[in-house]
């Protein structure tokens, strides 16, 4: 926390002499040492930690990537295979940066579901949720521009359905859609700068990464409880408690990683993208990578093409207004027992709006019997999907204001180190 | 600087109006300076001149045998040029297109003595995909990404489109050939 006083002290001349030049060990120490950590985190609580490990290997394996990958329509394609089949140890850095992307978002919706089950985006941390809704929207947008540098068919007709959503804001629509593909298609042009893009927002990223690590250490963390840091005895050192036990957490992650990588590198991805981009035609069943199915779904569900699109958006946006959304006084779900069932329902939804978002629209969930002619009728794939939505938004503008103020929350720990013994004097 | 109590009147002080000026001119000029540097910024985006060469294209019609299509790629999307049956003309003309989505007679979609030829943009009007000839309830296209269906003469019938399928602009600049942007 900000007012914790600096207890670094250079101990050789070296780094005395750059103490007084740049206090850059002083701020390490603070930082990642000595900081005060509750001493309740659970392992939810190791998926920062996780995540930079995530955009670490992203850049790395990234930046290896680009020496040998061609931005152009007619070498884009068979440059990855050559990755793949020739480059030394190719196939092992492509297939770790392929699917280090759903890695990263596997890690940053638990992350997320985990701020908002302890009401981590709660006074005084808004500002700490606002600047990690700026990195999941930078993630969605450098994802989605390096799924398409393959320039497979789900690449290309990715590039085209999500590039035209612009295309259906009234009037400007088209002229932004050809400025943003720099023709009137997806095209040499689109794809060149798509990689431009896709090379220079991981370090956006960084650097927001930085701010958002900033306010956390301004307000410090949140922990289960949901209480604040009252005193030393709610509180142990970065190092070695929180390192080490984030330390165990990237080694398990890791290890489902490589379950990934090396047993099935393919299983998230799609058999269309091993087909060359045809312009002229489009796979039978288009869908985006898992990681954005929902939002599909959103858009899908609503039959207007403008709304669709607008609702996809509001989606995400409405996350950005959580800390305004939520009335209640008490931070952690742990001691809301209405709220942590509606709560339940949202992962739930989210879950079920990202299996629909694979299906086709017009196929069934289950069948309840057959029409005159034979036609099966029952559950629509998109009637599920427009419920969902509904819950979806619900949960965020009706939900959370409301249940917040009608909700008898159960008593709150006076302090963090009360909740420690009394849970230790349990067993 | 003097450090006298100012007085507006007297020359050679400091007059507050005048310093104030000078602030906002040299904001104003330094809003416009980047204002300028960002227009071509931006710009680059745009279209470039070799991209805008490729605008137009011409092709032999009399290639495409009845009840067939042939997909020409123009300014990098596809081009529909089909050669329409009897039956799908009498189709597409006699729909009562009062109750579509995007209301257009057939004579308005095809040329003049030409209305076996049917020239479309083969891109789907909902985001952006190609229609497949084959697997529509009303002869026409269906697309596979959203399901939009369009008929015997490419207007949205079904689905979530919110516009028929585009007729570029084109002629036919001799009995057969046509001259397509």
């Amino acid at each position: 926390m900000s007012d914790h006083p600096s207890t670094y002290s250079p101990k050789t001349g070296i780094e005395k002499w750059l103490d007084a030049r740049l206090p850059i060990l002083r701020l390490a120490y603070d930082s990642f040492v000595d900081y005060p950590t509750p001493k309740n985190l659970n392992y939810w609580w190791t998926f920062g930690g996780i995540l930079s490990l995530c955009l670490g290997i992203q850049i790395i394996t990234g930046v290896i990537l680009a020496m040998h990958y061609v931005p152009h329509v007619d070498h884009a394609f068979d440059s990855l295979e050559r990755i793949r089949r020739d480059v030394n140890g190719g196939w092992m850095i492509q297939f770790i940066h392929s699917n280090g992307a759903s890695m990263f978002f596997f890690a940053v919706y638990i992350h997320m579901f985990r701020g908002l089950y302890y009401g981590s985006y709660k006074a005084p941390r808004e500002v700490l949720w606002l600047l990690g809704c700026v990195i999941y929207f930078l993630m969605i947008a450098t994802a989605f521009m390096g799924y398409v540098l393959p320039w497979g068919q789900m690449s290309y007709y990715g590039a085209v359905v999500i590039t035209n959503l612009i295309g259906a804001i009234p009037l400007v629509g088209p002229s932004i859609l050809t400025w943003l593909q720099g023709g009137f298609s997806v095209d040499q042009p689109t794809l060149n700068r798509f990689f431009s893009l896709h090379y220079l927002l991981p370090f956006v990223i960084a650097g927001v990464v930085v701010l958002h690590i900033w306010a956390l250490h301004v307000c410090g963390q949140n922990n289960p409880t949901g209480v604040e840091i009252k005193s030393k005895e709610d509180t142990v050192p970065f190092t070695p408690y929180a390192t080490v036990k984030d330390g165990v957490g990237m080694i398990l992650f890791l290890m489902l990683f490589s379950v990934f990588v090396f047993f099935m590198p393919d299983a998230l991805g799609h058999a269309d993208n091993y087909v060359k981009a045809n312009p002229l035609q489009t796979p039978a069943h288009i869908v985006p990578e898992w990681y954005m199915l929902p939002f599909y779904a959103i858009l899908r569900a609503i039959p207007d093409k403008l709304i669709g699109v607008i609702a996809m958006f509001a989606a995400i946006a409405v996350i950005f207004a959580l800390p305004w959304l939520d009335t209640s006084k008490v931070k952690s779900m742990r001691y809301r027992p209405v709220m942590r069932w509606f709560f339940v329902l949202f992962v739930i939804t989210c879950c079920l709006l990202g299996w629909c978002g694979g299906q086709l629209p017009e196929d069934l969930v289950f069948q309840l019997g057959a029409d005159s002619h034979g036609t099966a009728i029952g559950l629509k794939v998109v009637t599920l999907s427009q419920i969902l939505t509904a819950y979806y938004f619900s949960f965020f503008l009706i939900i959370m204001p409301w249940i917040g103020l009608k909700e008898d929350p159960l008593p709150v720990p006076a302090s963090i180190s009360e909740a420690v013994l009394a849970d230790h004097s349990k067993h | 600087m003097v450090s006298e109590p100012v007085n507006g009147t007297v020359e050679g002080h400091d007059d507050p109006s005048r310093r104030d000026f000078i602030y906002i001119a040299a904001g104003a000029a330094a809003v416009g300076a980047a204002a300028a540097t960002a227009i071509p910024l931006i710009g680059q985006m745009n279209p470039a001149a070799d991209t805008l060469a490729l605008a137009s294209i011409e092709y032999d019609v009399s290639k495409v045998p009845e009840g067939g299509q042939v997909v020409v790629k123009w300014r990098g999307k596809p081009l529909f040029v089909r050669h329409r049956t009897a039956k799908e003309i009498q189709e597409a003309q006699t729909a009562d297109v009062s109750g579509f989505r995007d209301p257009q007679p057939d004579a308005d979609r095809v040329k003049k003595g030409k209305e076996q030829y049917l020239i479309l943009v083969g891109v789907c009007t909902h985001l952006g995909c190609v229609p497949n000839m084959g697997g529509s309830e009303f002869g026409g296209w269906f697309c596979p990404c959203h399901g939009s269906d369009y008929d015997t003469s490419g207007r949205i019938r079904k689905g979530p489109a919110p516009k028929n399928l585009e007729v570029p602009e084109y002629a036919f600049i001799s009995d057969t050939k046509i001259k397509v942007g």
